[in-house]
């Protein structure tokens, strides 16, 4: 499974963005850094199973999709801490993530689950990919 | 009597560096080679790596009533997350759950999440009123809420206008 990163189409989300930021303006420019979460990937016989840390994130701002066989992964962290900053280790920001998909995915069967910062996706091997016992006939 | 020292001010300039480098997920050759860093020198910007060092990160706000501390935690078992404040010590302990072991060493394609059990320690700069600490975990953010104790509360004092 190969990391790759390829032009994405805008969503709706984002175009809101810079239409407010900037009405008349196109940009070339990334419009935002964004964080690569960490993952584990691993394949079982049926499927392959993603996990990805991504704390901050609400299930109504992530956004996962099977492209081409490119699968991305594409959070946007809404938290708001009260109070002024006054020590700061890390900066939530938008996290953003592609795999190219060697094996043949059955899209419709695509299972997303985000707890406790952690998604957990299971992609399902389409029928063609998964290994097949083949029986032996004895002559 | 204390006399000033060169090499001893420079001794400590240097410590001072490596750490701010350390902090930064660089590795420095010097007192820290147990670390164990798989050769990668940078890491994810704020996520957990391999290597031993601060978890979880935290990030320290404040207003006029009360500190919080965000710690940047994914995939604990709220149950399991231990928040304790002792003076001004607070103090995060916990465990990020492994994946099964059922799954097999080669079945993986990526291995980049680390787990395990943690302990941090943050000292806070005011006091605070242990008892009406508030922890709250959400999307994998565990927030802490410390009151600040009356006397470490701001005073509004009014200007009077002289005559």
């Amino acid at each position: 499974m190969a990391e790759s990163t390829v032009a994405m189409p805008e969503t709706e989300q984002t175009q809101a963005v810079t239409q407010a930021e900037n009405p008349s303006v196109e940009t070339t420019r990334p419009r935002e850094y964004s964080l690569t979460p960490p993952v584990d990937i691993y394949e079982t016989p049926e499927s392959l199973v993603v996990m990805a840390d991504m704390p901050g994130i609400d299930p109504a701002h992530l956004d996962v999709r099977v492209d081409n066989d490119i699968l991305t992964l594409r959070g946007q962290t809404q938290h708001q801490a009260s109070g002024d900053p006054r020590y700061r280790e890390y900066t939530l920001m938008s996290f953003f993530r592609q795999f190219e998909l060697g094996e043949r995915i059955d899209q419709e069967g695509i299972r997303a689950d985000l707890k406790h910062g952690v998604l957990t996706l299971t992609l399902p091997k389409a029928a063609q990919a998964q290994p097949r016992a083949i029986t032996i006939n004895a002559a | 009597m204390a006399t000033w020292n060169p090499w001893q001010h420079m001794e400590r300039v240097r410590r001072d560096i490596d750490h701010a480098f350390e902090q930064a997920g660089w590795q420095t050759n010097g007192h820290n080679g147990h670390h164990g860093h798989n050769g990668r020198t940078f890491q994810t910007a704020f996520l957990p790596g391999r290597a031993a060092r601060a978890y979880p990160l935290v990030n320290v706000n404040e207003d006029a009533q009360a500190l919080y501390v965000t710690a940047l935690a994914p995939g604990l078992d709220p149950a399991a997350v231990q928040v304790s404040v002792q003076d001004n010590r607070l103090t995060i302990a916990g465990e990020k759950q492994r994946l099964s072991t059922d799954i097999q060493p080669e079945a993986f394609h990526r291995s980049e999440r680390a787990a395990g059990k943690f302990v941090r320690t943050v000292t806070l700069p005011v006091e605070v009123e242990q008892e009406h600490v508030q922890a709250d975990y959400k999307h994998g953010l565990l927030t802490v809420t410390l009151p600040k104790a009356e006397k470490a509360k701001p005073t509004q004092i009014t200007v009077s206008l002289g005559a």
